[in-house]
């Protein structure tokens, strides 16, 4: 399966948190957007009525539509067909790149606008693109700074979260045809509409994503601020949607229950600025519209996951406040994570995307603190997942040897009372030499410790020792 | 009616800060209860569980649910052992028919200190007077795993002359998180060290939180950063031993 993964020639997941953690200017960027959204959020939920029984429906809305999934599907079929539309199945990511760029050779397609969407990067559609030499344009705002940087997004609502409005600025002038005078964001966005304007309108395909497959319509519902995804999909003559086959929904209140979900846990609106249903192509008499709408829609590991205990996961809707809330993402940013999905989320799809080898350093960079789980609008309980590839990846041998020994010596030892307290005795007594006053300052096999912080001097006898000798007068 | 209890301490607090498990059977028996620390206990297991180790945390749980399961109630200093033997121990046993059942009557009868002192006991500390301004750190499986939040904040309210200054961000993870400080170090350094900016800046004397971990992670950045305040488990100040030497500072 090949997913696009991580840039060539990028070093392990720890040299890229390293990177991370050294740029201030990362971290300064990352925080005003996912501080924002936090604060967004807390106010939005606050103000919803219910909000827990709210996430609970969500969840057995995602849940009931992956238990019946092939059921939904073939009517998502049967009605998009009956609309105009032509669907396409994709079991891989190459697979659906071969059909999306098939059609726009069928098309004969120069260039393409596309509307941002985390399935074209997971299935690495940009590059897919350029190695068949069609032009592409993003029409997205944020992937349009991307695709003037040359990177990859770094969050799956705002996927230039990592650059500053003041290095966003910069390029602006560097790389538009026409660069903006002053350095507020209105000239700013107006220098990216009439950059992209054009482009929209002179493409000759539009590809999207989905947020919600409708089943009982055959509708594609995609949501944006922008509105970029209007643009760039009813000019040009025909539009394709790439969707993960868990977008189903069974039915269009579902899907306005689903929005109300999105809407406030991504950014803390009620809803986007631009909700649009897609429903075939243009029909006779209709003045605007693609001749043609294809739906390709992706497997690309996700029957896999539904098999292999992580059904819950394919709940995810992509709103991304696991990583706003995330205190690791808060730190490294989502380019560090190396996928195409960041942050908890992230943690728990790219062992999938990618092999557990590879990327078994995310399930680990956790501190299992829960909070992901607790806002997560679906109830994903991303913690236990992430444990679940913390098992896998003990049960194969990937961890590493220091890990294994250490542990394995720890539950020896643990798991015989008497060695424990004879064992523990000795090495609080070893641990005391080391110190100075009350603090530790290097403690050898505890560097990952004591390289930043003090480890407090133990006392001089364990807990278990003193009770015993208390108990005996 | 004398409320018969066993105290887990906890391998931290065995090891690192045994005033902890006194301070616990401190206010256990001035709350009514009879304790008892049984002898087989060592540790609960959660580095292993938390490490994809399954088969020794399942090991350990089984020593642990052994040594435990005679007594009443399990009374734990520490909401994220607490939390694994309540919320961990029957999804380790989940499809073995023999131990789910222990595991789920161990769970079920398991209880953080505070928890149990305040919602079981309906106890408050009396007499006890610590004149200081703290501030209170919600660790993270014990706020997510128990909802305790309330409960040590109660408590601590009646105490005399402790007065309180908000954390910013007090419900944010420490870095801590069991082994993932050793293994991601600079991470985790990364946010204790705002944590650590955080407690300075509410200009409080003390910090005060429920589990060992967490503290001992925040005091180790707070003293590398030479700050001055000083770190208790919460359960010292309210069993009245607030006036001993704080984590990190000699006897």
């Amino acid at each position: 399966m090949s997913g696009f993964t991580a840039p060539a020639g990028t070093a392990s997941f720890k040299e890229r948190a390293d990177a991370a953690l050294g740029d201030p200017i990362l971290k300064i960027a990352v925080e005003r957007t996912a501080g924002t959204a936090e604060a967004k959020r807390t106010v939005a939920v606050s103000a919803f009525p219910d909000f827990e029984a709210a996430r609970t429906r969500a969840a057995a809305i995602k849940d009931h539509g992956i238990a019946h999934l092939g059921a939904y599907l073939e009517e998502f079929e049967a009605n998009a067909v009956a609309a105009g539309a032509k669907v396409h199945w994709a079991s891989t990511a190459d697979e659906a790149c071969k059909i999306v760029i098939d059609i726009c050779k069928a098309a004969n397609a120069k260039s393409v606008a596309r509307s941002k969407s985390m399935l074209g990067e997971e299935i690495g559609l940009p590059h897919a693109l350029a190695e068949a030499g069609i032009g592409r344009v993003e029409t997205d705002l944020a992937e349009h700074i991307i695709q003037l940087a040359d990177e990859r997004p770094s969050h799956i609502i705002w996927p230039a979260m990592h650059k500053t409005r003041e290095q966003v600025s910069a390029l602006f002038k560097a790389k538009h045809r026409t660069p903006h005078q002053e350095e507020s964001i209105a000239a700013m966005a107006e220098s990216a509409r009439r950059e992209l304007r054009s482009r929209m309108l002179g493409a000759d395909v539009g590809i999207s994503g989905a947020n919600f497959l409708i089943a009982d319509t055959g509708a594609v519902c995609t949501v944006t601020n922008e509105g970029n995804a209007e643009l760039s999909l009813v000019p040009p003559r025909v539009h394709i949607v790439t969707a993960g086959i868990e977008k189903i929904v069974p039915s269009m209140p579902h899907a306005i229950h689903m929005l109300r979900m999105l809407a406030r846990s991504a950014t803390g609106a009620a809803l986007t600025q631009y909700t649009t249903f897609y429903t075939g192509p243009k029909r006779p008499g209709d003045r605007d519209g693609p001749e043609e709408m294809h739906i390709v829609l992706v497997d690309n590991g996700r029957t896999k996951m539904r098999e292999e205990g992580l059904a819950e996961m394919l709940r995810c809707i992509r709103c991304g406040a696991c990583m706003n809330h995330c205190v690791v993402f808060r730190q490294i940013g989502g380019h560090a994570y190396g996928g195409t999905y960041p942050g908890p989320m992230g943690a728990v799809l790219t062992p999938v995307l990618d092999g557990l080898k590879q990327s078994r350093d995310l399930p680990n960079a956790c501190t299992l603190n829960g909070k992901c789980q607790e806002v997560c609008p679906v109830r994903i309980p991303l913690p236990t997942l992430l444990r679940g590839w913390r098992e896998k990846s003990w049960r194969e041998g990937l961890e590493p040897t220091s890990m294994r020994w250490g542990l394995g010596l720890w539950a020896f030892v643990a798991r015989r009372p008497s060695l424990y307290r004879l064992g523990t005795g000795i090495a609080v007594r070893a641990m005391r030499l080391l110190g100075k006053k009350g603090w530790i300052g290097t403690l050898p096999l505890a560097g990952g410790w004591t390289r930043h912080r003090d480890m407090p001097k133990p006392a001089p006898q364990t807990f278990m020792t003193q009770y015993r000798k208390e108990r005996r007068k | 009616m004398t409320r018969h209890v066993a105290l887990f301490v906890t391998c931290l607090v065995d090891l690192m800060r045994p005033r902890i498990g006194f301070a616990a059977i401190r206010a256990l028996e001035a709350a009514g209860c009879d304790v008892v620390v049984p002898e087989g206990q060592t540790c609960c297991g959660q580095p292993a569980l938390n490490s994809g180790d399954r088969d020794h945390a399942a090991a350990l749980a089984k020593q642990t649910i052994e040594a435990l399961e005679p007594y009443e109630a399990i009374v734990v200093p520490s909401g994220s052992c607490a939390g694994t033997i309540r919320c961990h121990y029957p999804e380790i046993f989940e499809h073995d028919p023999l131990w789910l059942p222990r595991a789920q009557a161990v769970a079920a009868k398991t209880w953080e200190i505070m928890t149990y002192l305040d919602q079981v006991c309906g106890w408050k500390p009396e007499g006890v007077t610590v004149d200081a301004k703290a501030t209170y750190h919600d660790s993270c499986s014990g706020l997510r795993e128990l909802g305790i939040k309330a409960q040590p904040r109660r408590l601590l309210k009646n105490i005399d002359g402790l007065t309180f200054a908000p954390l910013q961000g007090e419900e944010t993870c420490c870095g801590f998180g069991g082994t993932f400080c050793v293994k991601y170090p600079s991470i985790s350094n990364a946010i204790v060290g705002e944590k650590a900016d955080a407690i300075d800046a509410t200009g409080a004397d003390l910090l005060l939180a429920g589990d060992l971990g967490c503290l001992m992670n925040m005091a180790g950045k707070l003293n590398r950063n030479g700050s001055k305040v000083r770190a208790y488990h919460a359960i010292e100040l309210i069993a009245g031993m607030g006036d001993g030497p704080a984590i990190g500072e000699e006897a």
